[in-house]
């Protein structure tokens, strides 16, 4: 029995001078750098034990000479965003939504700012481009047909209270009775058929005659004596060609029958008051947006505001090629 | 000179019983030295050719790991931060609850939103070990191929849960979510509740009697916002009672809804404050 170490000739490292029938094993070294690599990390998880939150106790564990705390931590992240934009957020969620486009930066921001928002807790319902999910009844947001209005200030109120939901007193509210039982299904056929009319669809003249006084009993009180809704109840237009959950004749019906209500949840807890200005402001810029007022206008003037002016280029713009008289670009040809 | 092939100065040449391999040489025997490093393979060796030693000296091992690590959740005072808000979950709840284990939801969305900025204002308050007591087994989940849930409820009306659960597609276009429009068609029958909600009392949910002989009641009420509620109310404070998928009978979409609707919405965070030791 000794110390001798026994030198594998062939590769002149060391073995470790197990011998079985002649079998040796080499006792290769760790390479340096590696031990010192090894060495250097237990040091460090030592350290790091001190530094750092690590060791249980009777009430709670250690906290570590850097006091560091993963809640500390995200409120401080939190807070340090929020702070550089304390500025913008701060009036956003003072300023009067009714000017808020006037002040070009800050609707710049809140736009942003809305458009995330938006992204994240509104695509799912109103769809990632806002063009709603007819199937479903979730209503577009692209057009200019508001259910319960379309100024900033009106959008702001739907997303901080919400629809319909049982979470928020402050909700708007509105249901429409099931007509199933009060009125026959030749009734409801010729109220539907009515309702068709209105919007200039093609439709059964003979029940939508019986239909209209059907209408004027049944419905005028909140969709309006021409069918075109009342905001103030989140009735909807009957008279134009948008509709919430169909416009054939059996999608009437169904409605008038068995309606169904759509419900949004209360954003004002959630997201806080600046966030709901923001999404308010992107969904009101996505092209539907309406602006104040100063009085309404007669029926008249509102036809006439409403014919769109042949397009034209703005003043100033380089004619158009045909304009210019040049000849047309003539397709090629290929194969 | 010992004959102990562990002590220092044991020496094989010294042992009548050895034949060294000079020996076996010079004799023509076998040899039966034992290797050199003999000596120093010393406690190990008797570990490991001792089956029961070696299985005492591994419990023990784990018993260390197992102190360091487990032990301290059961007697630190902050492992679970008292909150206001929590309670069991109703019976309609715990029965979806159990159908989103069921149809494995936790392989694709976890309830847990990490302490982190982006997090946060993605899904809201990060997630408090409270909020899972109740859970058995609780459903953090690993692997988000879906959105967390941990703030589900509320976030959605319920007639876009129904659409949603039936076909993800008709709503979110992009979405891989298979679609789960065979829960409408699958009435709960209430008789077993009873029994669910005494597992779960079992297994150390704050359940009391009167929960447990009422839950089959309570659990029928819950989609019958014409019934009487007030006990179920008591019983399961902000417990939200509504026909959740719009049928008349009480089915597996209803009980999923209603969990769905409640996750996350138990907690007043109103009422708390972050201890700043974590």
């Amino acid at each position: 029995m000794s110390d001798r170490k026994e030198i594998d000739e062939a590769t002149g490292t060391e073995t470790t001078g197990h011998d079985w029938d002649g079998i040796k094993e080499l006792n290769t070294p760790l390479p340096r750098w590696w031990l010192w690599t090894f060495y250097a990390t237990v040091v460090w998880g030592v350290i790091y034990t001190i530094l750092f939150p690590a060791w249980p106790m009777v009430s709670g564990a250690t906290v570590g000479l850097l006091g560091y705390s993963t809640r500390a931590e995200v409120a401080a992240e939190v807070e340090r965003v929020a702070l550089s934009n304390a500025e913008l957020t701060e009036s956003l969620a003072t300023i009067d939504l009714g000017v808020l486009e006037e002040n070009a930066a800050l609707h710049d921001f809140a736009v942003a700012a809305g458009a995330s928002v938006f992204r994240n807790h509104c695509s799912q319902c109103h769809g990632a481009g806002a063009a709603g999910v007819q199937a479903g009844g979730y209503p577009n947001l692209l057009d200019d047909d508001w259910l319960w209005g379309g100024q900033i200030e009106d959008i702001a109120i739907t997303v901080r209270h919400g629809i319909r939901n049982e979470e928020d007193a402050g909700a708007r509210f509105s249901e429409m009775p099931a007509f199933e039982g009060i009125l026959t299904d030749e009734e409801i056929a010729a109220t539907a058929a009515f309702v068709r009319g209105l919007s200039g669809l093609d439709h059964d003249a003979a029940l939508a005659s019986d239909g209209a006084e059907l209408f004027a009993q049944n419905c005028t009180a909140c969709h309006g004596e021409d069918g075109r809704g009342d905001r103030e109840l989140g009735a909807p237009n009957l008279a134009d060609a948008i509709w919430l959950r169909g416009g054939r004749q059996e999608d009437i019906e169904r409605q008038l029958r068995t309606p169904r209500h759509g419900v949004m949840p209360p954003w004002g807890d959630r997201l806080g008051e600046a966030q709901i200005r923001a999404v308010a402001a992107y969904v009101h810029g996505l092209g539907g947006g309406e602006r104040q007022v100063a009085a309404p206008v007669d029926d008249a003037e509102a036809e006439a505001a409403a014919e769109v002016p042949p397009a034209s280029y703005p003043a100033g713009a380089e004619p158009t090629p045909a304009e210019a008289g040049e000849p047309p670009v003539e397709p090629v040809e290929t194969d | 000179m010992s004959k102990d092939p562990q002590s220092p100065d044991y020496n094989p040449a010294d042992d009548p019983k050895v034949v060294t391999a000079e020996e076996a040489v010079r004799e023509g025997d076998i040899p039966n030295e034992l290797p050199p490093e003999t000596k120093t393979i010393t406690f190990h060796q008797r570990l490991e050719r001792n089956a029961t030693l070696l299985l005492a000296a591994s419990f023990a091992v784990v018993t260390v790991g197992g102190a360091v690590e487990i032990a301290p959740l059961f007697w630190l005072e902050n492992t679970i931060e008292e909150v206001e808000g929590m309670r069991p979950y109703s019976p309609l709840e715990l029965a979806g609850r159990d159908i989103y284990i069921r149809e494995g939801c936790y392989t694709c969305h976890s309830q847990m939103i990490r302490p982190m900025r982006d997090e946060v204002e993605r899904y809201g308050h990060y997630s408090l070990a409270a909020e899972s007591m109740y859970d058995h087994p609780f459903q953090w989940g690993s692997k988000r191929t879906g959105p967390d849930l941990a703030r589900v409820g509320g976030r959605y009306s319920d007639e876009w849960q129904v659409d949603h659960l039936t076909d993800p597609q008709s709503v979110v276009p992009e979405s891989i979510m298979p679609k789960y429009a065979f829960l409408a068609d699958t009435e709960i029958d209430s008789t077993h509740i009873g029994e669910l909600v005494e597992t779960h009392a079992m297994v150390g949910v704050p359940y009391t009697e009167e929960m447990i002989a009422a839950a089959e009641a309570d659990f029928r009420v819950q989609t019958d916002p014409w019934g009487d509620i007030d006990g179920l109310l008591e019983r399961y404070p902000g417990a939200q009672v509504r026909n959740f998928d719009g049928l008349s009978a009480t089915t597996e979409m209803d009980a999923l809804i209603a969990y769905l609707q409640m996750v996350g919405t138990l907690v007043d965070f109103s009422t708390f404050t972050p201890d700043d030791s974590r």
